[in-house]
């Protein structure tokens, strides 16, 4: 369970929220919706503590993570997978070896098994043909794809996704959704998705939380977002519909 | 105030690293890919910036005792002395800024702005351990063997012009080399060396690592890596002879 309270975060004298407060119950997938800028990412980073906030707690498992040692914090991280916005794959080395990375450091596996769980990832996230290729030769959505397959390969507890469908064109978007969704389903991940797309939301999530006015303005189920009379959540999925229209 | 607020986040990403030196199995791999990046790969830039720098001061020491009052042999002495104390470790070292120290905080600082080292962060791994220790290791045992190849080829380097030039012949020129040399100086040079490539990694390591900003930041963190490692290879090459001779 990953609980986050009374988090605030500013960058000098630049606030970036303040008091955000929500739990993220196991199993669970969580939108974390907002426009462009209100700090998503800046969230996300905190719960690996990449950042570190101006106040606030934020507990995985109950393990208050700023307070933790380095080496106690490295044990708590290992059980994340996390796909970055660009999907940060490591650029000297080939898709495979993007995928084996984890697996070769963190595990005793032998040659034989790292290439047969390599393998299975690239397929599960359908790029099972892709492996020798370097990461330059891929598109976007098989940049992310790799990256997805190298954040499930140690079948973490907890996955975040930071804009997994930006920049993506609809039919890779939806691709990717079904990814989450099917990790989620089959490997009964809690996971976190930072988003503005709201088909996204829609597809994958459970819970959503809203970003706004540099707070956590909004918090709850799918079905009660769609419910909701709260003028500023409407006015962003308004937006976001209009926009998926005019695709 | 900004410059100790650098010089005190530098301090502690060596200290970070000095903390995690014992994770070898964390960074071997790439350590001995530095090796050769760092080692290898700069070999033949040495040997030519030896020969070029012991061909131009054999040239330069020969007009400038154009006189009856010195043995031809002093050439081969000056020259030889000069390269091994001084010029093969430093002009090497500054050479070596420009192709290592850039290397270096350009990868870092690409690996940073593009969230690769969040990404390294993120899945438990030391990222110190990983990219700096490496380098600097690489920097501390490479360099050294670099200087032996710039201060041999620099000395032939002079052999070879004194004898095309008609300045003296190769036997005269190592006479004189031999005549005075010392071995201390060699000693000398190795250390020097040593410290230069410690300085020129971690401060580009350093920026690298910081770097922010995307491709502009990346070029500024490059950039100041490359300026910062020449003067401080300059200043350290004033310390360690301020202290040693």
């Amino acid at each position: 369970m990953i609980e986050i309270k009374n988090l605030t975060k500013s960058f000098g004298d630049h606030l970036i929220w303040k008091d955000v407060t929500f739990n993220i119950e196991d199993g669970e997938t969580l939108a974390v919706i907002g426009k462009s800028g209100c700090g998503k990412s800046v969230l996300l980073k905190h719960i690996t503590a990449l950042l570190y906030p101006t106040s606030g707690k934020v507990y995985i498992d109950d393990h208050d993570l700023f307070t933790l040692s380095y080496s106690e914090l490295r044990k708590i991280r290992k059980r994340f997978g996390t796909l970055f916005q660009g999907a940060a794959l490591f650029d000297s080395i080939n898709t495979f070896e993007n995928v084996a990375f984890p697996l070769r450091y963190f595990t005793d596996q032998s040659e034989e098994e790292i290439r047969r769980n390599v393998q299975e990832a690239l397929e599960l996230v359908n790029l099972g043909g892709a492996g020798e290729r370097q990461t330059s030769e891929l598109s976007g959505g098989m940049r992310k794809r790799v990256g997805l397959a190298r954040a499930i390969i140690l079948k973490p507890q907890y996955l975040l996704y930071d804009e997994p469908t930006s920049g993506l064109d609809p039919q890779t978007s939806d691709e990717i959704n079904e990814l989450i969704l099917n990790m989620a389903d089959t490997m009964d991940i809690t996971s976190i998705v930072i988003t503005h797309d709201m088909h996204s939301v829609l597809s994958i999530a459970e819970k959503v939380a809203f970003l706004d006015d540099q707070r956590l303005s909004w918090f709850g189920t799918v079905d009660e977002m769609k419910e909701s009379d709260y003028p500023p959540l409407v006015d962003f999925i308004t937006a976001s519909e209009y926009k998926i229209k005019a695709i | 105030m900004e410059a100790i607020k650098q010089f005190g986040q530098y301090s502690l990403l060596l200290f970070q690293a000095l903390r995690s030196i014992t994770e070898f199995s964390t960074y071997r791999k790439n350590l001995f890919s530095e090796f050769i990046k760092i080692g290898y790969e700069s070999i033949p830039i040495m040997l030519l910036t030896g020969f070029f720098t012991g061909a131009v001061l054999t040239l330069q020491t020969a007009y400038q005792l154009d006189t009856d009052l010195f043995p031809k042999t002093i050439v081969g002495s000056i020259v030889a002395q000069s390269i091994v104390i001084e010029l093969a470790a430093v002009i090497g070292a500054l050479v070596l800024a420009g192709k290592v120290g850039a290397r270096i905080s350009t990868e870092l600082g690409t690996m940073r702005v593009s969230e690769q080292i969040d990404a390294l962060e993120s899945m438990g791994f030391n990222s110190v351990t990983f990219l700096v220790i490496p380098r600097v290791l690489s920097g501390i045992f490479m360099f050294p063997v670099l200087y032996v190849f710039a201060a041999v080829t620099g000395v032939l380097g002079g052999v070879i012009i004194g004898a095309v030039d008609g300045i003296l012949p190769s036997a005269e020129f190592m006479i004189g080399a031999r005549s005075f040399f010392n071995p201390e100086a060699a000693v000398f040079g190795i250390l020097k060396s040593l410290v230069f490539g410690f300085v020129i990694t971690s401060i580009s390591c350093f920026k690298g690592y910081f770097a922010f900003g995307g491709a502009e930041g990346v070029g500024n963190a490059t950039t100041q890596a490359t300026v910062l490692s020449c003067m401080y290879v300059i200043l350290a090459d004033f310390v360690l002879a301020a202290i040693l001779l």
